[in-house]
This record gives structure tokens, C-alpha cells and sequence, in this order.
């Protein structure tokens, strides 16, 4: 056993254990840490592929701002997790019934007949003075799919915007601008003419009377 | 040499966990949210397993994509279930009955 066999093993059992317990702790914030356990081990696969780019993009992307999400709103949620394990057991065996039938028909399907050594022998790794795989992705990227990542910058718009309006909340104690009242105010509502003579000294005559009536901005 | 089917079970082993997670957590949404984001990785692996085998580098543009689509997907699922607890105060899908689906 080579030693990237033996590195593609470690890294594959950690995941599918790490997999498991996502789906079976009881605690959510353990549940998303070891979400980002099995982020980290396919993480470490990919690199193993050749596609490196990827790896440290599901590393920078996925378990540092995704799980990072996440993990904000497990702990925000201060929720009651206790009734929402009633159906587990009673779940259980066709959960892993139907995962098991699913792991088997896959199995079969992608056998090693179908795509073993002799089908789709290994390829060759790439050497150190070949093109790297970032840019050979760059190559395609931002001339073949270049419309597709367009619309991909798009859709993260959207998602910018969708976030942002459903969990924004309207404070009742904070102030804003009312445009609409600003402008429709009046000479007559800001301004108050005084007449004063010149002669008279009489200090209060300014400061008593009351400021010039505002309308309500709030 | 690892054959390229050790890497689609590899990919077919975390999509079946997924949907077991789904059958056993049919209650928690945040639970549910994270299931979905391992089903997206495992078809991710299988991208990349064949583009590596087959030397063909789309299927790695491909998965750039997914992982966009999967995290916007997460950020408005996150929006909508902050929402839901402030409203509600549950995150249990079987109290989220209004709409009579």
C-alpha cells in the first residue's frame, strides 16, 4: 500500500465517521463541528486528485465562512433540541435501511467493472513545471464559462439581498429620515418672523419664545 | 493507484449518510440544512473524481458552481430559519403547519 492509498484511507473513514455523527449527535453546535471535520477530510481528497484550487476553496469558503454561519446560528437559535429527537429511534431502522439500500445499488452501478483500473487507468500526476491547476481552471473560467460566472456572481447578489431583507428587523427606538416630510415642509413651519426693535434690551424676548415649530421627522 | 471507484463509493457513502440524516432528523431544520451540504459535497467528490480520471478540467468549473449555488443556498436557509425562530420560536418542522402542505 503506497503511501497515497494509504493517506486517501485515513482521510476517507475520517470523513464517513465525521459524516455519521453530524447526522447522530444531539447537540447541533457538535453537529456542526463535525460537519466542518468532514468539509476538512474531503477537502484533503480533492488535493489528493489534483484539484487543489478546489480544496483550499471548500477550506477558505466552506469551513470559513459557511460552517462559520452556521455555527452564529446554532448558538443564536437557543433552541430546545430535546423534542425534536422523538422520531430518532423510531426513524432509525428505516433511515439506515434505506441508506444501506442506496450504498449497495451505488455499489453496484459503480463497481469496479465499470470504472476499475482497466476502464479508467490512473492518470499520470502532474509534474511541477506543467500548468497549475488554478490556472488551468482560470483558462476555462473566464473564457469558456464565462456567462455561467456571471450569472453565478448574480445569484450570490441575489442571495446578498434575500439574507439580508429576511433577517433584517425594524427597530421601533431607532430614527430615520422621512424624505417625504422633508420636503413637503413649509416656509411657514420653520420660520417665524420677530420683529425687535433696536433699542430694546430686553434679554428674554428672543429666548423665551419658542423655536419655530417643527414638524414631526421621526 | 487508487481505481476511480474507490472515490464514487467514497462519494456514494456520504450521500446515503445524508439521506439517512435526513430520515432521522426530520424534525430539526438546522440538522436538515447540514444533511443537504453533505449531499452537495459527495456529488462535488464525484465531479472531481471524473474529471481527474478523465482529464477533462470542466467538471472542476462545475464544481465551483455547485459550491456557489450551495452557498447562497445556505445563507438564505439560515435567513429564513433566524426568521422562523423569531416568529415562531421553534425550528421544528412538524409545528410549521400553516400553510396545510
Amino acid at each position: 500500500m503506497t503511501l497515497y492509498q494509504l493517506l486517501f484511507y485515513i482521510f476517507a473513514s475520517v470523513a464517513v465517521i465525521a459524516a455519521i455523527r453530524v447526522i447522530t449527535t444531539k447537540n447541533p453546535v457538535h453537529s456542526a463541528l463535525y460537519l466542518v471535520l468532514v468539509f476538512f477530510s474531503t477537502a484533503l481528497i480533492w488535493v489528493l486528485m489534483e484539484a487543489e484550487f478546489l480544496g483550499i476553496v471548500l477550506l477558505l469558503v466552506y469551513v470559513g465562512a459557511v460552517m462559520v454561519l452556521f455555527l452564529f446560528v446554532v448558538m443564536m437559535l437557543d433552541v430546545n433540541m430535546a423534542p425534536m429527537r422523538e422520531g430518532f429511534i423510531k426513524n432509525l431502522p428505516v433511515g439506515v435501511f434505506v441508506a444501506l439500500v442506496m450504498v449497495i445499488e451505488l455499489g453496484l452501478i459503480l463497481g469496479p467493472m465499470s470504472f476499475g483500473l482497466d476502464t479508467h487507468p490512473a492518470p499520470e500526476f502532474a509534474g511541477a513545471d506543467e500548468q497549475g491547476n488554478t490556472q488551468a481552471i482560470g483558462a476555462v473560467l473566464y473564457t469558456k464559462f464565462v456567462y455561467p460566472f456571471e450569472i453565478a456572481a448574480f445569484i450570490l447578489l441575489v442571495s446578498i439581498v434575500a439574507a439580508i431583507t429576511l433577517a433584517h428587523r425594524k427597530r421601533p427606538e431607532s430614527k430615520y429620515q422621512n424624505i417625504d416630510q422633508q420636503v413637503q415642509v413649509r416656509r411657514d413651519e420653520r420660520v417665524r418672523m420677530v420683529s425687535i426693535s433696536a433699542d430694546d434690551n430686553k434679554q428674554g424676548s428672543l429666548t423665551d419664545n419658542d423655536q419655530p415649530q417643527k414638524k414631526d421627522e421621526s | 493507484m487508487i481505481p476511480l471507484y474507490e472515490f464514487l463509493i467514497f462519494g456514494a457513502i456520504l450521500f446515503s449518510i445524508s439521506v439517512a440524516g435526513i430520515f432521522l432528523n426530520r424534525k430539526n431544520a438546522l440538522i436538515l440544512l447540514m444533511a443537504i451540504e453533505i449531499m452537495l459535497l459527495s456529488v462535488n467528490v464525484n465531479f472531481i473524481a471524473f474529471s481527474h480520471f478523465l482529464g477533462d478540467i470542466d467538471g472542476q468549473v462545475f464544481v465551483f458552481f455547485v459550491l456557489t449555488v450551495a452557498a447562497a443556498e445556505a445563507a438564505i436557509g439560515l435567513a429564513i430559519l433566524v426568521t422562523l425562530f423569531r416568529n415562531r420560536r421553534t425550528i421544528n418542522v412538524q409545528d410549521l403547519t400553516e400553510m396545510k402542505g
